[in-house]
Parts: structure tokens; C-alpha cells; sequence
């Protein structure tokens, strides 16, 4: 779908990203991590066609659209908006739509209603409204749980492995939550201006390259939730290997 | 009609009430005050500019404005210096330039004051013609190019991401403020041209729940100060353009003290 080859980005003489291999195929749930300054973000604005690359190719499928969601996003009170007008900024929709969209985002706002009363997690959800509003074939998520707490965030998570499953559509966020992002991931990128490893969560944890970014701690909260998806446990603790999520069965349906 | 000076005034002061209003939102919006300040302090490097060069000061306005406007956003992007010290830097020096290169006009003596401080009352019947025409196509960019603003002022990056070009759009945008400057400067003057960019759509935010009718808003506030403005000069022998900046604030405050006693019922 989205499939960036030797991508390399040059700043006022500063190599961002160097030699980045990436790509997101349908049904699946990418995510990106990596400390500051990594390049997470200019990564993601090289994809969507934002940045040009100094280097190396970003192919995407023809007719691809895309659905994004800032990173944050604020919005000068001087600037009086409701949130069926921020729905519809770049392309219009019936209000029976809105208020359908909104129903999936669990977002239980009047549509004329001012957005300048919306908490954060709020708005994330009424960002998340207006990118599948477009209907995307792709949805990219630059840090979707900030300003949300951690029971939002894994709500949030749900709510966008929800939306894969009922939009058939690839997702590529970057996250900073290790613990909960991964127990909803296909695919994680770890990047430090390259791609220091990627695989299955569980591959990754255990990456060398992911301890010394990372450390150890993060590594087990992650085997912890990447555990759990291998296998369930039984009653007085015996590992019941009963199914694979590799979560595999989304490619082939399509 | 046309014959009252009076009247002249009026119409010609409706006109640039309607450019500025939609596009003062967007200066407001956008926290752009001083950028507006910057480019209304250019407008007299351009008048002596247009005069040099046998073009009319409108035109020297025009093209200064949008070489100012240009290198405004160049510098910006360099982020050496803050936006704070790049317009301060580019608006001061300027206006300076303006004033010291309108004294090096030969056999030409420009009025100072009247580009300083506008001169409303003198505009001739051309001249209220062509601040129309000026008005008109400022205000028929801004509502062909609406949408595509009003997303990319909420969120540049989604707006990008979901397909407006940002570029030729605020290309686009930063022109019209200066043929909005161009054109207000014969009427409030240059030192109070942003006033008319900020003051109509801060009075008509106190009321608009919607973009479109914080512009709407801006444009009938702005109507109403220029109207009441040059009603108070003429009644009171006051300069004109600060009359309708006057008048303006006065709206404002008085929308603001409306507001404080009747409360918005929902929150806008």
C-alpha cells in the first residue's frame, strides 16, 4: 500500500533519516517507535508526501487515501468551530454520516457543539471521526494517546483495532506507549534515524539493538503483553497453546 | 451621488470594510497582527517606490508588499532568528526606509500625513472606484479560496495530508493582505491599518459560533465603524481614520459589555 525504499531525509546538513526500509500492507497495524529525535515524525511527513526525501523512493498505491491524525492539535480560541464544521473542513458529508462517525469514534458530541469544550481524548476521537470520514484506505496516527490516560489509551487502541477490522484499512502510528501499543500491533519499526530493527513485537523485544534504546524494563513490559498473545494461560498457570495471533488471517482475506 | 465627499468616504470605507473583514479573521485566526503590521509599515517604501518609477503608489504598494511578504516567510523558514524579531527587524526598518526615501522624491511632495494617517475625506470618485474593484477581488479570492483556508488555519498538516496545497494557497493569502493594505491605506492610513484587520472580527468572534459568521460579522462590524466613524468626524471635527478605529474599539467594547450582561448560551 505504502512502501518506502532507501528513504533518506537531509535538514540544514543534518542526516534525519538514512537508509529507511518501510512498508504497510492492508489489514495491518504498523507502528513506529523510537526515542526523540529519531525522526519518527519526519518519517511519517516523508510517507504522506509532506517532506520531499533527499534521497531513495516512497511508493504508494495509485488512488491511495489517506486518513490522518495530528499529533496535537490546537486550535486558536479566537477561531470559533463546531464539530460538524470540523468535520467537514476538507470535504462534506450529510449530517446522518457525521453523527454515524461519530457513534464508531464513541464520541457522544452534538454536532453543534463548540470543539473549544472537547478534552483532549475528545478531540483525538473527533480527529479520528474526520480522517474515516474519508473513507481511507490508509489511516496514519502520529502519537494518537497524548494528553490521554492510560485507561484511554488502551480504549483508544481498541477503538483503532476496531476501526482496521470494520474499514479493512492499513494503520501506521507512532507511539510512545511500548506496553499497551504493542498487544494491538502487527508490526513494529523501531527507528533511531534508521531502522534499528522491525518484526513482531515479540521479536523486537528481544532485539539488542531495542535494549540499548530502550533498556530492560521496557523490553519485559513488552514480553509481558506480546506473551499473552502467543498463548493464554491455564487456570493454575500452564501455557495453553491454543492459537496464533500473528494476526496473519487479515492478509489473505483480501 | 458621488458628487458629497461625504459620501465618497462611505462607500469607499464599505469597501475596504468588506475586503478586510473576511480576511482579518484569518490575520487573527492565525496570530498574524504583526505580519499585518508589517506589511501596512512597507506600504510607504512603496508609495515612494511607485512614485520613483513613474508607476501609481497603489502598484509600489502592491509590489513591496508582496516582496516584504516574501521575504518575511524566507527568513522564516531559516529559523535562525524568532518570527518575533524577523517582523520587528523587516517592519521597523521599513517604515524607516519609507520615510527617508519619500524626502529623495524629486518635485514631488508627498503628503505625509495623509498615507501616515489616511485621508478618507479626499478620496476622489476614481479612486472609489478602483478601492471597489480592489475589494471586490479580494473578496472573491477569499470565498474561492475559503475552505481550503479555513482547513489549513485549523490543522496545516491534516489539510496537507488530506490534499490542500499549502503552498500557492498561502502564496495566495499573503498577496491579498497586501492589496488589502494597498487599498485601506488611503482611508485609515498606514499606522492604523491593522486595526481594521483585527478589531471587526475580534468584535464579531464575541457572536459567531462558525467561521463563515465570524466573517459575515467582521464585515458588518466593519461597515458599522466606518459608518459611525465618519458620522463622529463629521459631527466633531475629528480626523477620519482614527475616528473609525475609534468607532471600531468603541464597538467592540460595547459587543463585549452586551456579552458579559446576556452570556452565550452554549459556549462558543
Amino acid at each position: 500500500m505504502i512502501e518506502a525504499s532507501g528513504l533518506r531525509v537531509e535538514r540544514g546538513g543534518q542526516l534525519i533519516l538514512n537508509g529507511v526500509d518501510l512498508s504497510v500492507s492492508r489489514g495491518e497495524i504498523v507502528t513506529l517507535i523510537g526515542p526523540n529525535g529519531a525522526g519518527k515524525s519526519t518519517l511519517v511527513r516523508t510517507l504522506l508526501g509532506l517532506e520531499p526525501p533527499s534521497g531513495g523512493t516512497v511508493r504508494r498505491a495509485a488512488r491511495l487515501t489517506v486518513g490522518y491524525q495530528a499529533q496535537k492539535l490546537t486550535i486558536d480560541p479566537t477561531l470559533p468551530l463546531t464539530v460538524r464544521r470540523f468535520l467537514t473542513l476538507t470535504r462534506r458529508a450529510g449530517d446522518d454520516k457525521l453523527t454515524e462517525m461519530l457513534g464508531h469514534v464513541q464520541l457522544p458530541a452534538e454536532l453543534d457543539k463548540s470543539i473549544h469544550v472537547l478534552s483532549g481524548g475528545e478531540l483525538q476521537r473527533l480527529q479520528l471521526a474526520r480522517a474515516l470520514l474519508r473513507d481511507p484506505d490508509l489511516l496514519v496516527l502520529d502519537e494518537p494517546t497524548q494528553n490521554v490516560d492510560i485507561t484511554g489509551a488502551v480504549e483508544l487502541y481498541r477503538l483503532i483495532q476496531r476501526t482496521r477490522d470494520a474499514f479493512n484499512c492499513a494503520v501506521l502510528m507512532v507511539s510512545h506507549d511500548l506496553n499497551v501499543v504493542m498487544a494491538s500491533t502487527t508490526r513494529v519499526y523501531c527507528l533511531n534515524n534508521h531502522i534499528c530493527c522491525s518484526g513482531r513485537p515479540a521479536e523486537v523485544s528481544r532485539h539488542p539493538e531495542f535494549l540499548r534504546l530502550f533498556g530492560q524494563s521496557a523490553a519485559d513490559m513488552l514480553a509481558v503483553y506480546t506473551h499473552d498473545h502467543d498463548h493464554d494461560h491455564g487456570p493454575g498457570g500452564e501455557i495453553l497453546h491454543s492459537h496464533d495471533h500473528g494476526h496473519d488471517h487479515h492478509d489473505h482475506a483480501h | 451621488m458621488l458628487d458629497d465627499f461625504l459620501t465618497r468616504a462611505v462607500i469607499a470605507g464599505i469597501g475596504v470594510a468588506a475586503a478586510t473583514g473576511p480576511l482579518g479573521c484569518f490575520v487573527v485566526w492565525r496570530r498574524m497582527a504583526y505580519f499585518g503590521d508589517t506589511l501596512a509599515h512597507s506600504a510607504l517604501l512603496g508609495v515612494a517606490l511607485g512614485i520613483a518609477i513613474g508607476l501609481s503608489p497603489t502598484v509600489g504598494t502592491v509590489i513591496t508588499g508582496v516582496a516584504i511578504a516574501v521575504a518575511l516567510v524566507w527568513l522564516q523558514r531559516r529559523r535562525t532568528w524568532s518570527s518575533d524579531t524577523v517582523l520587528g527587524l523587516l517592519s521597523h526598518s521599513a517604515l524607516a526606509c519609507g520615510l527617508i526615501a519619500v524626502t529623495f522624491l524629486d518635485g514631488v511632495r508627498v503628503d505625509l500625513m495623509a498615507y501616515l494617517f489616511g485621508d478618507i475625506l479626499a478620496v476622489s470618485r476614481m479612486e472609489v472606484v478602483w478601492i471597489w474593484v480592489g475589494a471586490l477581488a479580494v473578496t472573491c479570492l477569499v470565498i474561492a479560496m475559503w475552505r481550503p483556508l479555513v482547513a489549513l488555519t485549523v490543522n496545516e498538516e491534516t489539510a496537507q495530508a488530506e490534499g490542500v496545497p499549502a503552498r500557492p494557497v498561502q502564496l495566495a493569502f499573503v498577496v491579498m493582505i497586501a492589496l488589502t493594505v494597498a487599498l485601506a491605506m488611503k482611508i485609515v492610513g498606514i499606522l492604523l491599518i491593522t486595526a481594521m484587520l483585527v478589531i471587526p472580527p475580534a468584535t464579531a468572534r464575541q457572536f459567531a459560533s462558525t467561521p463563515e459568521q465570524m466573517a459575515l460579522g467582521a464585515v458588518l462590524a466593519g461597515t458599522a465603524a466606518v459608518s459611525g466613524g465618519l458620522s463622529g468626524s463629521f459631527a466633531w471635527d475629528t480626523p477620519a481614520g482614527p475616528s473609525i478605529v475609534a468607532a471600531a474599539a468603541a464597538l467592540f467594547a460595547l459587543c463585549g459589555a452586551v456579552r458579559a450582561v446576556f452570556p452565550a448560551r452554549t459556549p462558543t
